[in-house]
């Protein structure tokens, strides 16, 4: 019997090639690219993002162009004959807090806060959510009950009432160990819902013709994992976790609102909200601040997660449904 | 190449060695593959099973196409899933080239898959959307380290000339092709380690008809070229008679009858054939005038409770009290060549006209009324 190449002369159908002469397959990723760029609330919210991002990272640089540091009292600029706090100014551009701080300033650094803390929370309960889902999926059985059960579990706990009881019991006053528990904090409360939409995936995956057609070549599990399941998850993680940094950003400004979050004198939005409350019948730039900040932000991370997500999910695209 | 060493070796040895064309290389004895149903969370009872194989005898010879044909949920995917080693059998032995492969360990069952491949029929869900053509092809040798590099993409090429792709669409992905590309290219990953046995699950059930002679034509074709043996699974009896040199007829997990296509088609003996063939719409005008089609009463019973005795008996208009105790063997029936096997008691003979003795039947049945109608 002869080989393959024997055989490609007589074999080659004419009709078969693929009609249009498009020059290069384009990838999945380019495709998305270009379906992304043509949607502008998801172009306008990545430029509000940059801004913010620029914001908060000059944060020292407002504090020396302002001669304010962020933790740094002004009771006589600052503060009204009367002790209240001056509005927006020449040298308070946004207004003074109730001890004559920068408003501008503290702002700044809250926005550090919010967006670190957002993403690596995000960024942690994305990794161990898809681990632990991709874990109970695949793997099944005994280890899937066990997951599962621990997501459920998870899910259940009253996160607010044990964020503060972690908070209590630890007694923590540095700044960066309380940054890193809420950290934890959150991500911990976050993974199990991923998790859980990860497992589901990897289980509907798990039916997929393409799948038992690995099997049947003889791949090994882990290959199917990693070759087959995985980049299928891409797109999904992707999106889940753009959506999941508005979640933790909020997360972390009620922590740090009922004081349970990042410590003083580190501001956080959060924090500032809280402070702000007391006084903001007189003080509106207390709460106005912090607060349009927030909303900008988780905004455009929503909106920027749903571009990520139409890009990238195009119903049309995938009629890969099937049976 | 390497493979043309065996290939050589297959065709020497001839007959009477058991590796010459003709002789058996799968055989499938009394094989069951049953689904648990279960209920409860923790401690999972099993309430029910569905037999979606239940007791299959078959043989597929080396360089033949065995056609199987049967309606939705009959167990044929299921079957084609057991003879490929995807599903491990509740009962039974499955033979490949004599070796037990439902017996097989971790080694045992990787070489043994290199030996039997499988062409799925979803053109759209058995390629990974994810990766390249040229990837999903290539997957074989990389799996069975084969070949890489500059070697596994020249050889990926090769098979997507064979198989009617352009080898330049190398870097596309599966969206980029239309479903008889898509099927081709199944075709290729199904043809690149050289397979002994290749099963085909309704191939091209999901394609335009135009596309299904295409690519009927080319699995022909490479049978040809290559001396592959297929078992091809169809609903469409027209299909299967064109690609098939021996058929099986499915019913409820098991098989009712089996023999050449030319016998099988001209002188059906099991009640269901007949009523399978007589549905069918039948090309020649001559032999549609004399047909008289066959109405099967009710549904296909639920392969969770199969009937009693022969599963056929609650729509077959033969049924008699026998059929309900007794389950019929899959034998040659009398005046039958040896191959031609029949699991009837009392199978048609040729001129029987089914479509009268039915009234009758129909009157004692559970079903009083029937659309005993012609459309
Ligand atoms: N993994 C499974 N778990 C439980 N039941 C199953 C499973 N696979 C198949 N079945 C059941 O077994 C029976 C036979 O299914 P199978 O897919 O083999 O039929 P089929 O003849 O291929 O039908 P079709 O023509 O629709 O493809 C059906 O009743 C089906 O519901
Ligand atoms: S055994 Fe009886 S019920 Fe079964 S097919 Fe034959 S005649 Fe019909
Ligand atoms: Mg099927």
């Amino acid at each position: 019997m002869s080989s393959y190449t024997d055989l490609e002369a007589q074999e080659v159908d004419p009709t078969a090639g693929t009609a249009p002469a498009r020059v290069q397959g384009r990838t999945p990723f380019q495709l998305a690219w270009a379906r992304f760029r043509r949607d502008r609330l998801a172009v306008a919210s990545i430029v509000v993002l940059v801004l913010i991002a620029i914001y908060a990272i000059l944060a020292p640089v407002w504090a020396h162009l302002t001669g304010h540091p962020y933790d740094a009292t002004f009771p006589k600029t600052g503060l009204d004959v009367n002790g209240q706090p001056r509005g927006p100014s020449g040298t308070f551009w946004l207004g003074a807090d109730q001890l004559g701080r920068d408003v501008l300033v503290r702002a700044a650094y809250g926005a550090r806060i919010s967006l670190l803390v957002g993403i690596l929370s995000a960024v942690l309960a994305s990794i161990v959510g898809t681990l632990v889902g991709v874990l109970a999926g695949f793997v099944g059985g005994a280890m899937d009950t066990l997951l599962a059960r621990l997501m459920d579990m998870t899910l259940a706990l009253p996160y607010l009432l044990v964020a503060i009881m972690l908070a209590t019991t630890f007694q923590i006053s540095s700044v960066g160990a309380s940054l890193t528990l809420t950290i934890l904090v959150i991500a911990f409360f976050s993974f199990a819902a991923f998790g859980r939409i990860i497992r589901g995936q990897v289980l509907s995956l798990k039916q997929k013709e393409f799948v038992e057609a690995a099997r049947s070549l003889g791949s090994s599990n882990a290959r199917i994992m990693f070759v087959d399941i995985l980049p299928n998850l891409v797109a999904q993680v992707t999106v889940l976790t753009s959506l999941l940094i508005p979640t933790s950003i909020v997360f972390e400004a009620t922590l740090s609102f009922l004081g349970v979050g990042v410590r003083l004198p580190m501001p956080s939005w959060g924090s500032m909200l809280g402070e702000g409350s007391d006084v903001f019948q007189t003080a509106w730039w207390l709460l106005a601040v912090p607060g349009v900040l927030l909303l900008l932000t988780t905004l455009s991370f929503n909106l920027l997660g749903d571009g990520i997500r139409d890009a990238l999910d195009p119903r049309g695209d995938r009629a890969t449904g099937g049976k | 190449m390497n493979g043309d060493m065996s290939d050589a070796r297959r065709a020497g040895q001839g007959a009477g060695q058991g590796t010459g064309p003709g002789d058996v290389l799968v055989a499938v004895e009394d094989v069951y593959k049953h689904f648990p149903i279960k209920q409860g969370i923790v401690f999972k009872k099993e309430i029910g099973r569905v037999h979606a194989v239940d007791g299959v005898d078959l043989q597929v010879r080396r360089g033949e196409t065995l056609g199987i044909v049967g309606e939705s949920g009959c167990g044929k995917s299921t079957l084609a899933r057991c003879i490929t080693g995807l599903h491990q059998v509740t009962a039974g032995r499955i033979l490949f080239e004599g070796d037990d492969i439902t017996r097989l360990g971790k080694a045992g069952l990787k070489a043994f898959r290199r030996d039997v491949q499988m062409i799925f029929q979803d053109p759209y869900g058995s390629l990974n959307p994810r990766r390249r053509v040229g990837s999903i092809i290539g997957d074989p040798f990389a799996v069975h380290s084969i070949a890489g590099g500059a070697e596994r993409k020249r050889r990926v090429q090769e098979l997507m000339e064979l198989v009617g792709l352009n080898p330049e669409h190398y870097n596309r992905f599966p969206a980029e092709f239309s479903g008889g590309q898509r099927q081709r290219i199944g075709v290729a990953r199904a043809l690149a380690l050289k397979p002994k046995l290749i099963v085909c699950d309704e191939p091209v059930s999901a394609l335009d008809v135009s596309i299904q002679a295409q690519v009927i034509n080319l699995l022909k074709d490479l049978q040809d070229e290559l001396g592959l043996t297929y078992v091809f699974i169809a609903h469409d009896l027209s299909v299967v008679r064109y690609v098939s040199d021996r058929v099986a007829v499915m019913y409820l997990g098991k098989v009712g009858e089996a023999a050449e296509a030319e016998v099988l088609y001209g002188r059906p003996r099991h009640p269901y054939t007949a009523a399978l063939l007589s549905a069918a719409s039948i090309a020649d005008p001559d032999e549609a005038e004399r047909a008289e089609r066959i109405v099967l009463t009710g549904d296909v019973p639920s392969p969770i409770e199969p009937p009693s005795g022969c599963r056929f008996h609650p729509r077959c208009p033969k049924a008699a009290d026998r059929c309900v105790r007794e389950d019929p063997p899959l034998v040659p029936r009398e005046g039958d060549p040896p191959d031609h096997v029949t699991a009837c008691h009392f199978p048609v003979e040729p001129g029987e006209r089914l479509a009268h003795k039915h009234a009758a039947i129909a009157q004692v049945s559970t079903q009083p009324e029937l659309p005993e109608v012609e459309e």
